[in-house]
Order: structure tokens, then C-alpha cells, then sequence
């Protein structure tokens, strides 16, 4: 069983590696090997999950240690592989959603030209998440992390004949190089702690060493943790991400790459236990981000935008409850899966309304559509039901948990957090209502000519706005798209259910992660009971306001807060004029330093001491073969000067 | 007797720079085939060496050693250790591509040109440097080390002067100012550094009445030899400001980017990943090994200077609008990286900088090589003037880009695993500077990819719009490397099986002992 998982990220890798350097010969058959790859990867995570089901809790763990990877001196690094339970969870979602994803992909990329491209791509994503979440040291870990990340520029700069995805693409890896100096450093911290850096040992010898020396590893895990999934404060590259082809939002950034920090927290949970000020900040951050993304998400026209909102706060909730210990570890891992359902599913969805719409994202220009799309809607509605909690359905399991362990938190801080939960939840209705209002909902917007924004009155109308403007047809996707949408939108359903009742997710997961009962000041009952109440207040402000009325085809200007939320709450823009404009004032004041002053200074320090600048401008006049000749000729004498000095 | 392997894998190269140049002037294509055929038999030799050393064996392996200047006591004495087995098989791994790569750079522009066989002249040089590069890695005597350190700078100077880009936006008469700028500037950097390491060197003779690297360590082991400190630390300078100009460090650097520039790309990466390579070298062996109480004195001012160069080159890179002489600010940075895993003293800093040395020499060899032919296409240096290449040569932006990514050290490639350990080598010893180094990480992504963006991505410029992608020999020179950044990214086991004994040999040089992990002291 063993040998098995190293299959699960040969299968993929041997796809990317096909795909790539196949070349043209390949395009017309690019996309099955790629699908059959990822299928085939899946296939091995289901045998490799039965087998695991057959054993005990206490002998479920597998390793495989393939080869010795960085022998050095007092380090050392290997390629070996760690299959525990949650590991497991991981592999089944990365495959599995990432299989149907792949076959979404077929109908979706059908008419690229890039298509064995793309398939190459994806194939290389799973490969990298898989062996993300299999390695059994920070080190491998590391590797797979900067894979994914790689993937991530790949393919939201897919289409790099656009400046603006290029721009997103690079955006997106280096926001994330910034957290992976944490990561680095987290590393460089356990090896001079532990001497090593493999799962095992340190999350052993955790307790062993000061709380200052962990909370240093724990929160430089966490910036790490906050450049891959997009936790404030470096999570401004989540919105332009969507610039990728949907299929690519769907996978990497809702359903899994985007969650690997939330892996990270998990499984060093030794680490983070042992410092609890590091946990704090953790809860800190994810509380931030949960209102921070559904904030934004409020604002966003954009269908695909405001889900990216979405994904952040969702994530926001994760990141919460894995700040809460072993009371939240469970559950930030059961939300993650719920959320790998339904986010991918609501994403699939809008890739299908985008389809039918020729590529148009602006939701003032759809409205409706639930006649033209009646699969899309139903799959997407599921998706919408399950990510705002409806009692029942996945999210309701999963997220009510996370806020009843907030509040069990204690204290002041924990009603704040579970505060924060709660208002999350409402948030949560409200955009996402807003986004299922005007999408499948109201008057046919999309019928009428765009009519120019008032904000940018200056820009030279688009072609389709000089009177040839020919409405689109919508029309429901091909089923290669709406059955990965059906599949999904069963998960988003049933999952929670099935997960929650009797424990189930607790009871697998606990044996790795280990789990304490929390006691919220206030019964489960109320806590549930409030996030209904709040559920159906969001949705209720939302139909008020996109429901009862018709929507605008042109936003209006909206209040300070709308404006700012558009903006990302304007984060971008102290990005721009802080680092960016910073930056380059430095660097081209540099590049001038550089060639003035410490250029100048070494040249005229040699000047000074040997006349050289006088000759150095003969030289350039063609002496300086001459030069050398009298240089070695100088250099000769004095050997020969210094030999005899010596004799005498 | 046994067959003297090292003498021969340098006296081949040489000889073959010989029989290059005396090819006739109209048989161009034959005396390039000479010299592909010549570099690859070098290579042959080379793996020989590295096949016939010992990991765990002797520190000095295959070594020869005939009296030379009696009366002086210079010895002919070669040896290689770990390092320099290593380095040698950079080198002679790189010359058939940088060959192959210049295949075309040094064709007669038109008929009547006033210079004299420049084809043949061309191979033959790089021919030459490749002689002397690899005899200063195998010299054990510090006055043959010496002269092979300086003679290889009278090739490189008619490299760099000689032989520029073909075409040039500010016409020929502007390049070929700018080009005999360049390789002056080099020369004189080079030979200063050069004079200065004489003295030493002769003050060392004085001192220890020896030049062989073997008999002074022993002296100085047994105390039979003493140094006083103040002697040490001013011949340690002697030599160790010549290396740092050849390395090259802060603020000693500002030749390279001429030089780099104005350089065809071949010669680019000749200098930066060959003959630069030889003044890193040249730290471990001579600095670390004859002046170990000198260079422990030295090491915080050098380890400022090497965070410097981390920061201050890649900033520049940045800055630049240039392709080639981004990478060669790169380069500066990754030197940066080198010299402080070297001097951190840990087993990991200086495995890592000599993986460093390795990984650098191919990874800048892929990037550089790749833009050299990206711009002998367009006739343009400067990233401006590019745009949406992938559009239409996706082959050379997709090698490009793998090139990026090695130097920004994507893990999985070869560079990430010397970089992750010179950080951590340092880290362990000194915290402070190994967390400002991790700056040089984030850094190099921001240089990497917006120079692939603003070359490759976006509309297509009209001007490249009829851009051909790679060609057979330029694929053959591409691939390759690719292939090698990878496997050393995946499997570096051989590299560091043979580096390894080396490092300790060194450690015990400067008696330095790792430190301890802190759970592990405390039981």
C-alpha cells in the first residue's frame, strides 16, 4: 500500500510532463490524457482510503520514504511521504474535485487553441497540491508549496496575451513569496531548534523548547498560511487571480490551493497549542478576513469577484477555527471540505452563466436567467442554499460549528470572535442572495445595450455600444460542464449531513488533530438558533434591496463604503502608492547611485593611487593591449625584484 | 607513473585552443566543430575525474607535483578536492554549450573585415580560458594558482572587447566604443585585484618560505609555522580583495555589468558562471585555508557586504532596462548569496555555496543563453523593446521562463536546494543577517518576472510579430541544462556526496564546529 503513494503524484506529474513537452502532435488527445491522469490519481486515493477504513484509528498512519533528497553535514532532507487521515481528506478532495474539474475543463477550454497547454497546467497543479499535503517535512512540504504556487502564475496568466492577467499572475506569486519567506524562516527556525524539520520529530519535541521560540515558528507559519490563502494582510491577490480561465478559479482558487494555509496551521497544531499568542493573532487574522472578504464581496459586479470575496472570508472562518486549537482544528477541516464543494460548485456555475453569455462577468448585465439555464441555476442555487447556512444543507453543519467553538473560546475574546462568526453569517446571505438576485432573477438586463458608466464618461464606447449591439443568446451548457455541476451540487447537499451527524469527521479526524469540547457560554441550541435569525435577515436586506426593486443596468456611485469595497477596501491602492511607487523611486535612485557614486568612488580610489583615469581614457583609444603587455611586464619585475631581495 | 589525469583535462583545452586557431581562415566551420569536439572530449576527461575521486578518500586526489623554479620553490603541484572536482565538471559541462551557443556570434559580418580570423579566434580564446580556469582549480600551489588566475584574464579581455552583439541600436561605432570601455574596465578591476594578491602572495613566500597549500597547512598544523595576526590579517587581505573583485562583491562590482553587457551572451556566461566562479573558489581554498584566525576576524565586515551585494543587486536588477545586465546584477546578488554561506562557517553555508557556485553556473547558463538568442533575433538589448513573445516562439519563452524560475529559485530546481542551505547555514550562526537575506528571495521573483512579463506576455509588438522560436541547436543547447536544473533540484545526492568531505576538510581548517540544535544542547 505503501508504494501507492507516490503514484497519486506520479500519475498527474507524468500528465504535466507529457503535455508539455509533447508538443502540437498531442492537442487532439491533450485533454483526455490529462482527465484520465487525474482520474487515474483519484482512483489510487480511493483504494488507498478503503484500505485505510479496514484498519484501526491508532494504525491508520502510512509512510513511505522514497530517497534521501539533501544529505548535508547535520541536515537532512528526504522525499518521503506521510499518509495520515488528514492527508486522506485532502488527497480525495484534491483529486476528486480536481478530476471534475478536469472534465469541466474539456467543454469549457473547447475552443483554445492552448488546450493540451492548459491540461498540462492543471495536471502539474495536482501533482504539486498532492505532494503538498503528502510530505512528512517542511522542507518537501515547502517544495509542493511553491508548486502549487507556480501552477496558480500559470494559469491565472493563461491567456498572457492580456496584460491585465499577466499582471494578476505575477501579482499573485509574488504576494505569495512574501509569505513564503515565512515559511523559509519557520524552516530555518525549527532546524536550529530541533535540528530537524520533519513532521514527526518536531511536532514531538514541540513542547520541549521555550514559548517565545514558538510563537516565533508559529506566526511565521502563519504569514505563510496568509500569502496562499489569501488572509488579510496579503490577500490582495485573490480578486485579480480571477483573471484565470473559471475552471482554474473553481480549483485552485476556492476549492483547494487557497486552503493549503489552513493545512499548514492544522498540521503543525503541536506548534500553534504550545503558543498561544500566536493563536490569538491566527483567530485574529481569520476574523479580520472573514468580514473583510464578505465586505468586498458585498461590492463586487463582478460574479466571479464577488465569489473570490467569498472564498476569502470562508476562508477567513477556516483560519478562525483553526486558531482555536483542538476545540476548532476538526471543524476548520470539515468547513474546508464543505467549502471545496460548494465553492467549486457556485464557481463551475458562474463559468457556465459566462458561457452562455459570451464571457460577460458583470452581473448588472445578466438577470433572469434561471429560464434560459434551468441546470445552472438549480446546481447553483444548491451551491448559494449550502454556503449561507441553510439549515441542512453542507455549510449549516459545518460553519454553525465554527461559530458555537468562537464563542467557546471564552471570555471577551470569544464572544468578539463569535460576534465577528456571526456577523460573517449575515454578511454571507446578504452578498451571496445578491449575487443569486441578479443573476437568475429580475428583468432581462442583458437584453438592452450597456449603457456607458457615468464613471468613465471618457472612455471610448466598446463596439458592441455604437448601435451593433446584438443581445447574447443564453443557453445551458454542454452536459461535460453540468455534470461536474450535478456531482458538486450533491456534495454541497449531502456532505454536511453526512459529515456531521454522529461525529463522523470528528470521530476520522480526531486520532490526527486530536479534539476537546468546547463549552460556549451560551447553549448550541441558541447558537444555531441566532444564525438562522441572522441568515434570514441578510437575505431578507438583500431581496429588499435586489429582489423587490429592479437593478440598475449601471452601478450607481454608491456610499463611501460601497466605493471603498470596490476597491478592495483600498488596499491596492496603498500597495500602489506605498510599494510600488516606493519602489521604483528606490531602485532608479539606485541604479543611479550605482553608476555615479560607487562607480565613480572605486575608479577614482584607483585614480588616486595610480593615475589610472588618465590612462584608462588613452586605453580606450586603443592602447589597451599594449597596457596589459607593460602590466604583466610590471608585474614581472616585481616578482623578480622580490625573488632577488629574498636571495640577497 | 600514473596517467596525469588533471594535467591532461586542462592541456587539452589548451592545445585545442592551439590547433582552433591555426584552422585556416576558410574552413570557419571546421575549427567550430574543432572546438565542440575539442569541449566535449574535455567534458569526457572531466567526468573521468570526477569517476576516478574519492568521496571519502584523501583530501587532495590524483595529485602530481614536479619541481618547477627550484631556486623559488615553486612547485608544479595539481590535486583536486571535492570543490574542485565539482567545479571542474561545471566548467567543462558549460564550454560545449557556450560554444554551441556562440556557434554564429563570431561569423564575418562582411566581407573585408579588417580582423584577422575572428572565428577561429573566437573558439580558440574560449578554448584558452577554459585551459586556465580549470588548471586554477586544480593548482595546489599558491604561485601557480596565481598565474593561471591572471593569465586568464588576456583571453577574456579579447573575449569582451572583441566580440560584441550583432546588431546594436546605437550603431557600431557607439558598441564598439562601449565594448573596449567594457573590457578595460574588466581588465583593470581584475589586473588591480590581481596586483595586489601578488604581494600577498610573495609576502606569504617570505613568511613561510613555501607556496605549496599542503606543506604550510601542515607547518602551521604542526606549529612549526607561526603567523603573527597582524601578518595573517594583511596578507588574508591581499588575497581576499583580488577574489572579491573577481567574485565580484559590493562595491567592487560595477565591471560586471559592463562587461556582461557589452559581451556576446556566451561570453556573459563564460564570465559570470565559469570565470567568476574561480574567485569564490578561491575563498574556500585560499582564504578560509591558509588565513583560517584571519578570516574568522574578517567574517562579520564580509558577511555585511555579502548581505549587501544579496540586496543591492537584486534592487539594481530590478532597475534595469536592460536584459543582459539585469542578469548580470542578479548574478551580483547571487555572489552574495556564495560569499556568505563561505564565510558563515557552518557545514550547511559552505555545502550550500559550493552547490551555490554549481547551480548558479548552469541556471544563469539557461537564463542568459535563452536571452542571447531573444536578442539576436530582435537586434535589441533593452526589455522595451519586446512584447507578447510567447505569442509566437513559445518554445523560447516557455525555456526562458524555467530559466527565470531557476534563478529565482523555484523549489524543485536545482538552486533552491543551495540557497535553502547557505540560509540556513547562516541563519544557524548568525539569525539577523540570514532573515535580511531572505529579502534577496522575494526580490528575485520581482526582477524574474517582470522581465518575463514585459518580454513575453501582453499583444505582440509589431517587431516581433515574425520572431522564429528556438532552433534545433539552440534547443540542443537549452534542453540539456533544463534537464540538469531539474535532476539537481530532485537528486543532488552525487553533487553533495562529493562536496561534502571537502566542507568538513574546511571546517577543520577554521576549527569550526556547527551549531547545535538548541532542544538537542539542552538534553
Amino acid at each position: 500500500m505503501e508504494n501507492l503513494i507516490a503514484l497519486l503524484i506520479a500519475a498527474p506529474l507524468l500528465g504535466a510532463a507529457v503535455l508539455l513537452c509533447g508538443g502540437r502532435r498531442l492537442d487532439a488527445v491533450g485533454h483526455w490524457i490529462g482527465t484520465v491522469l487525474a482520474a487515474a490519481s483519484f482512483a489510487v486515493g480511493v483504494v488507498l482510503f478503503t484500505d485505510m477504513l479496514g484498519r484501526s484509528a491508532e494504525e491508520r498512519t502510512l509512510t513511505r520514504h522514497l530517497y534521501s533528497w539533501i544529505p548535508v553535514e547535520g541536515f537532512r532532507a528526504d522525499v518521503a511521504f506521510h499518509l495520515d487521515q488528514l492527508s486522506m481528506t485532502f488527497v480525495l478532495l484534491i483529486s476528486g474535485v480536481g478530476t471534475l474539474i478536469h472534465v469541466y475543463s474539456i467543454g469549457y477550454m473547447e475552443h483554445d487553441e492552448r488546450r493540451r497547454r492548459f491540461f498540462g497546467y492543471l495536471n502539474l497543479f495536482l501533482a504539486a497540491m498532492l505532494l503538498l499535503v503528502l510530505a512528512d517535512n517542511y522542507l518537501l512540504l515547502y517544495v509542493g508549496w511553491e508548486g502549487v504556487g507556480l501552477a496558480s502564475y500559470l494559469l491565472i496568466g493563461f491567456w498572457q496575451h492580456k496584460p491585465s492577467a499577466a499582471t494578476a499572475a505575477k501579482k499573485a506569486f509574488l504576494v505569495n513569496r512574501v509569505g513564503d519567506v515565512g515559511l523559509s524562516i519557520a524552516i530555518m527556525l525549527m532546524f536550529t531548534t530541533f535540528g530537524t524539520f520533519a513532521f514527526g520529530p518536531v511536532l514531538a519535541a514541540a513542547g520541549d523548547t521555550g514559548e517565545g521560540k514558538l510563537t516565533a515558528i508559529a506566526l511565521m507559519l502563519l504569514l505563510a498560511a496568509c500569502g496562499k490563502s489569501a488572509q488579510v494582510p496579503l490577500q490582495s491577490w485573490l480578486g485579480d487571480a480571477m483573471e484565470g480561465p473559471t475552471p482554474v478559479s473553481a480549483l485552485i482558487h476556492a476549492a483547494t490551493m487557497v486552503t493549503a494555509g489552513v493545512y499548514l496551521i492544522v498540521r503543525s497544531g503541536a506548534i500553534f497549542n504550545a503558543a498561544p499568542d500566536a493563536q490569538l493573532v491566527v483567530t485574529v487574522v481569520g476574523a479580520v478576513t472573514l468580514l473583510f472578504g464578505a465586505v468586498v464581496g458585498c461590492a463586487k459586479d463582478d460574479i466571479k469577484k464577488a465569489l473570490a470575496g467569498s472564498t476569502m472570508s470562508q476562508i477567513g472562518y477556516m483560519v478562525l477555527a483553526a486558531g482555536l486549537g483542538p476545540i476548532g482544528y476538526v471543524f476548520a477541516i470539515m468547513h474546508l471540505v464543505t467549502h471545496g464543494f460548494f465553492k467549486a460548485g457556485l464557481f463551475l456555475g458562474a463559468g457556465s452563466v459566462m458561457h452562455g453569455m459570451n464571457d460577460e462577468v458583470d452581473m448588472r448585465r445578466y438577470g433572469g436567467l434561471r429560464k434560459y439555464m434551468p441546470v445552472t441555476f438549480v446546481t447553483f442555487g444548491l451551491g448559494y442554499l449550502a454556503i449561507i447556512g441553510f439549515p441542512g444543507l453542507s455549510g449549516f453543519f459545518s460553519k454553525d460549528k465554527i461559530i458555537e467553538a468562537a464563542f467557546a473560546k471564552g471570555g471577551a475574546e470569544g464572544w468578539i470572535l463569535g460576534g465577528a462568526a456571526l456577523l460573517g453569517a449575515a454578511i454571507t446571505a446578504y452578498y451571496m442572495t445578491r449575487v443569486m438576485l441578479m443573476t437568475f432573477f429580475g428583468e432581462e438586463r442583458w437584453r438592452d445595450a450597456p449603457t456607458p458608466s457615468p464613471a468613465e464618461s471618457d472612455v471610448e464606447p466598446a463596439a458592441e455600444t455604437r448601435g451593433e449591439y446584438t443581445p447574447p443568446h443564453p443557453h445551458e451548457s454542454p452536459s461535460s460542464m453540468t455534470i461536474p455541476m450535478i456531482v458538486l451540487a450533491f456534495g454541497s447537499v449531502f456532505a454536511g449531513a453526512f459529515f456531521g451527524i454522529g461525529d463522523r469527521f470528528l470521530h476520522w479526524l480526531e486520532p490526527v488533530t486530536g479534539h476537546a469540547h468546547g463549552h460556549p457560554p451560551v447553549s448550541a441550541l441558541t447558537v444555531t438558533l441566532s444564525t438562522v435569525v441572522v441568515l434570514i435577515v441578510g437575505v431578507a436586506i438583500a431581496w429588499a434591496q435586489y429582489g423587490r426593486r429592479p437593478v440598475p443596468a449601471v452601478a450607481p456611485r454608491g456610499s463611501l463604503l460601497t466605493r471603498a469595497a470596490r476597491r478592495d477596501l483600498l488596499q491596492d491602492d496603498f500597495n500602489h502608492v506605498v510599494l510600488v511607487r516606493g519602489g521604483e523611486h528606490l531602485t532608479r535612485s539606485l541604479v543611479y547611485v550605482d553608476h555615479t557614486l560607487v562607480d565613480g568612488v572605486v575608479n577614482g580610489t584607483a585614480a588616486s593611487v595610480g593615475g589610472l583615469s588618465g590612462r584608462l581614457r588613452k586605453l580606450q583609444n586603443g592602447y589597451a593591449r599594449s597596457y596589459a603587455v607593460s602590466m604583466f611586464g610590471g608585474a614581472a619585475v616585481l616578482v623578480a625584484a622580490t625573488l632577488l631581495m629574498r636571495a640577497v | 607513473m600514473s596517467f596525469p589525469l588533471l594535467t591532461a583535462t586542462a592541456a587539452l583545452p589548451a592545445l585545442g585552443a592551439v590547433a582552433t586557431a591555426a584552422v585556416p581562415a576558410a574552413r570557419r566551420t571546421a575549427a567550430k566543430w574543432l572546438a565542440l569536439l575539442v569541449s566535449l572530449a574535455t567534458l569526457v576527461l572531466a567526468a573521468l575525474v570526477a569517476v576516478r575521486f574519492e568521496p571519502g578518500g584523501d583530501r587532495y586526489q590524483l595529485t602530481e607535483s614536479h619541481a618547477w623554479i627550484k631556486d623559488f620553490g615553486v612547485r608544479y603541484e595539481l590535486g583536486v578536492d571535492g570543490i574542485g572536482v565539482a567545479l571542474i565538471a561545471l566548467t567543462a559541462l558549460l564550454i560545449p554549450f557556450i560554444v554551441l551557443a556562440g556557434w554564429h556570434d563570431a561569423d564575418p559580418q562582411e566581407t573585408g573585415s579588417k580582423r584577422w580570423r575572428p572565428t577561429q579566434g573566437f573558439f580558440a580564446l574560449i578554448l584558452a580560458v577554459e585551459a586556465m580556469v580549470i588548471l586554477s582549480f586544480e593548482a595546489t600551489d599558491v604561485f601557480l594558482f596565481y598565474i593561471f588566475f591572471e593569465a586568464m584574464l588576456i583571453p577574456m579581455y579579447f573575449l569582451i572587447g572583441g566580440f560584441g552583439d550583432r546588431a546594436h541600436e546605437h550603431g557600431e561605432e557607439t558598441a564598439s566604443t562601449q565594448r573596449s570601455y567594457a573590457a578595460v574596465k574588466f581588465l583593470l578591476y581584475n589586473l588591480a585585484g590581481g596586483l595586489i594578491m601578488l604581494a600577498a602572495v610573495i609576502g606569504l613566500y617570505v613568511v613561510a618560505g613555501s607556496f605549496s597549500l599542503q606543506e604550510i597547512a601542515e607547518a602551521r598544523a604542526n606549529g612549526s609555522l607561526q603567523m603573527a595576526a597582524t601578518t595573517e590579517r594583511w596578507l588574508f587581505l591581499g588575497f581576499f580583495f583580488a577574489f572579491a573583485v573577481k567574485a565580484p562583491l559590493w562595491p567592487l562590482h560595477t565591471w560586471l555589468p559592463n562587461a556582461m553587457g557589452e559581451a556576446t551572451a556566451p561570453v556573459a556566461v563564460l564570465i559570470t558562471a565559469v570565470v567568476d566562479k574561480v574567485g569564490t573558489f578561491a575563498m574556500l581554498r585560499f582564504c578560509l585555508g591558509l588565513f583560517p584566525e584571519a578570516s574568522k576576524w574578517a567574517t562579520p565586515v564580509i558577511l555585511v557586504l555579502a548581505l549587501v551585494s544579496i540586496v543591492y543587486g537584486a534592487l539594481l536588477a530590478v532597475g534595469q532596462r536592460d536584459i543582459k545586465r539585469l542578469v548580470a546584477y542578479a548574478s551580483i546578488s547571487h555572489f552574495g548569496f556564495i560569499v556568505m554561506g563561505i564565510f558563515a562557517m557552518t557545514s550547511q553555508g559552505q555545502s550550500g555555496a559550493t552547490l551555490y557556485m554549481v547551480n548558479h553556473g548552469i541556471s544563469t547558463a539557461a537564463l542568459m543563453l535563452v536571452a542571447g538568442f531573444l536578442i539576436s533575433r530582435r537586434g535589441s538589448r533593452l526589455i522595451a523593446d519586446y512584447g507578447g513573445v510567447q505569442k509566437v516562439a513559445p518554445v523560447l519563452a516557455g525555456t526562458f521562463l524555467i530559466g527565470g524560475l531557476a534563478t529565482l529559485s523555484l523549489p524543485g530546481l536545482a538552486p533552491f536546494v543551495s540557497e535553502f542551505l547557505v540560509l540556513v547555514g547562516t541563519f544557524a550562526r548568525y539569525p539577523v543577517i540570514g532573515i535580511i537575506a531572505t529579502v534577496g528571495i522575494v526580490l528575485a521573483a520581482l526582477y524574474t518576472l517582470v522581465l518575463y512579463q514585459r518580454t513575453m506576455t501582453g499583444p505582440v509588438r509589431p517587431e516581433v510579430s515574425r520572431m522564429p522560436d528556438l532552433r534545433a541547436r539552440e534547443l540542443a543547447v537549452v534542453a540539456p541544462l533544463i534537464a540538469l536544473l531539474i535532476l539537481l533540484g530532485v537528486f543532488p545526492k552525487p553533487l553533495t556526496d562529493i562536496v561534502n568531505p571537502a566542507v568538513e576538510h574546511t571546517m577543520s581548517d577554521v576549527q569550526q564546529k556547527d551549531p547545535q540544535p538548541e532542544v538537542e544542547a539542552a538534553k
